[in-house]
């Protein structure tokens, strides 16, 4: 790793808990992004010479603190009369210095976090793409890919979304019990871009970007502790500690993508596995089907096969056909496909997803499981045309590293599986 | 005289060890828990998953389900059992049946991590 590479690493995972507690302590959003804008300036000079601080996030809110409130008090300086209101804030800052840097309310700040880029004044795609930015700190394009968006309009989207935030009050009352709950939908959205973010990494920053996961994984129990009767946040939760389960095995050595057919089981950790199983078992119970549920259900049924041969392929199916219903997309129907080519044959799976070209023209996974599809058809030449696109659109080098290996080993075998793997 | 030793930690802590961390930590315990099974002295030894796996059964009449760990502070640990169950639903009805012959208080419920019979000779 490079010198700057740890400091943004550590930068990234801290931020949430930093620019959380920092809002805490200055009641704006403004002044809290500035306050951690100004520590990161700081760490990036410090750092590298004292090298990295015992606790990064709690460096950054110290650091952030002193240099807003130096900041406020020389514009005091320069103003002589200042609004009584903001000297008593100061006052509460001041005193809120001398808490212990403990960290114990730091997942009630993101939570306030959270529910702030949520404001009910955006629109939920400005919200998500807002607190991506703010509480994730996930730069513009990588949430533009996240959105299957442009940069530019990515760009826009956040700029406006700030602007209105900046001018609305920021409620730091908790929310009223229904209007938590409107919100946490989006909330929980947001939390599984974030988790996404970490999981869609490539191998050579897997492990850089594997505490976005975490972090997503926190969030997600943080707001199951909070509405523990809500199933699709035991849903949520189930999901990402299924999929987080699979990291260590999702990568060889040399950082190339492993499909989950060929990867070791036996290093898939068992203990989220676990505990994944038993909030999806929860949620069941409350027969208020959603989303997350089917998804966790979905993998639950791959982290339930002891070999890749005893995945129930048809219920996964069934399971997607039902995820269409409730979210469609193209992307649902795309990892539909996978499955009803296991069930029913590539043709099938193929014929399902011609429909989706127009929509998915720049989506990398839509050219590799077209290409997979035609080439266990015996396709070769469409499908090395459907490779090659993939190749060009691929996100990171994992990606496309493994397009070709996908290549040499359905060159390898290239019989239909489907007929074999139904059951 | 058995002496039950019921295990306190912030779950948040162990929850984020690593694999290796945590396997080492096992390991140490794996130690004092084997000379006891020597000893003949051991019983049941359980870990639990973590409280957002928890749900409570309230036994009011009539009981009530409540999603998550068992938060009074009015009442006070007094026992507990391990019985094995296909499922939640299936653990919550032992928990009725149990509810129905002593009412009053709670239950809660949590999924077994690991389990080690124990040895203990009585």
């Amino acid at each position: 790793m490079t010198d700057t590479a740890w400091i943004d690493a550590a930068l990234t995972s801290a931020r949430p808990q930093a620019v959380g507690a920092l809002l805490r302590y200055f009641r704006n959003l403004d002044t809290a992004e500035e306050a951690f804008q100004n520590a990161c300036l700081r760490a990036l000079k410090s750092w590298p010479q004292n090298g990295p601080p015992r606790d990064p996030a709690a460096w950054l809110i110290m650091v952030g603190r002193n240099v807003a409130i130096d900041d406020i008090r020389r514009s005091r300086k320069q103003q002589p009369l200042p609004e009584d209101e903001a000297i008593s804030d100061l006052d509460d800052a001041e005193e809120a210095l001398a808490e212990r840097l403990d960290g114990s309310h730091y997942r009630d700040d993101i939570l306030r976090l959270l529910f702030i880029c949520c404001h009910p004044d955006l629109p939920a795609t400005q919200q998500i793409a807002l607190a991506l930015r703010i509480v994730s700190g996930l730069t513009v394009k990588q949430i533009a890919r996240a959105f299957l968006v442009g940069d530019a309009a990515m760009e826009q989207r956040i700029t406006r979304a700030k602007a209105r935030v900046a001018n609305a009050d920021v409620p730091f009352e908790t929310p009223g019990a229904v209007e938590r709950t409107e919100r946490l939908s989006v909330v929980a959205a947001m939390v599984y871009l974030i988790f996404n973010e970490g999981y869609s990494a490539g191998g050579d920053t897997a492990a850089i970007r594997a505490p976005l996961c975490e972090e997503a994984i926190r969030l997600a129990r943080l707001l199951l502790r909070l509405f523990q009767g809500e199933p699709e946040i035991m849903g949520l939760t189930a999901l990402l500690l299924l999929q987080h389960a699979r990291a260590a095995a999702r990568f060889d050595a040399a950082g190339a993508l492993v499909l989950l057919d060929d990867q070791d089981r036996a290093s898939w950790n068992q203990k989220m596995i676990a505990e994944g199983l038993a909030l999806i078992d929860k949620a069941m119970r409350h027969r208020r089907s959603g989303p997350y549920q089917v998804q966790a259900a979905i993998a639950a049924l791959h982290a339930r096969a002891a070999k890749p041969e005893d995945t129930d392929w048809t219920q996964i199916d069934l399971l997607y056909g039902a995820l269409e219903i409730m979210q469609p997309s193209p992307v649902v129907t795309l990892n539909r496909a996978v499955a009803v080519s296991k069930v029913r044959g590539p043709e099938a799976a193929l014929e399902m997803i011609e429909p989706l070209g127009e929509r998915l023209s720049n989506y990398f996974h839509f050219f590799g499981v077209r290409g997979a599809f035609l080439m266990q058809l015996g396709r070769n030449d469409e499908a090395r045309v459907a490779f090659d696109r993939a190749i060009a659109l691929a996100n990171t080098s994992a990606e496309a590293a493994h397009i070709r290996m996908h290549l040499d080993r359905l060159m390898r075998d290239s019989q239909p599986r489907g007929a074999k793997a139904g059951k | 005289m058995l002496y039950a030793i019921l295990c306190y930690h912030d779950e948040d802590t162990v929850g984020s060890w690593t694999k290796e961390q945590d396997a080492a930590v096992m390991t140490k315990l794996a130690v004092v828990q084997d000379k006891l099974t020597r000893q003949g002295r051991l019983g049941p030894v359980a870990r639990l998953l973590p409280t957002t796996s928890a749900t409570t059964l309230r036994k009011d009449d009539p009981p009530v389900v409540i999603d998550g760990p068992y938060a009074e502070t009015k009442e006070q640990l007094l026992g507990f059992y391990v019985v094995d169950c296909k499922n939640l639903d299936e653990a919550l009805d032992v928990a009725r049946d149990l509810g129905a012959a002593n009412p009053g208080g709670a239950y809660e419920i949590r999924p077994v991590g690991v389990l080690n019979p124990g040895s203990v000779l009585v």
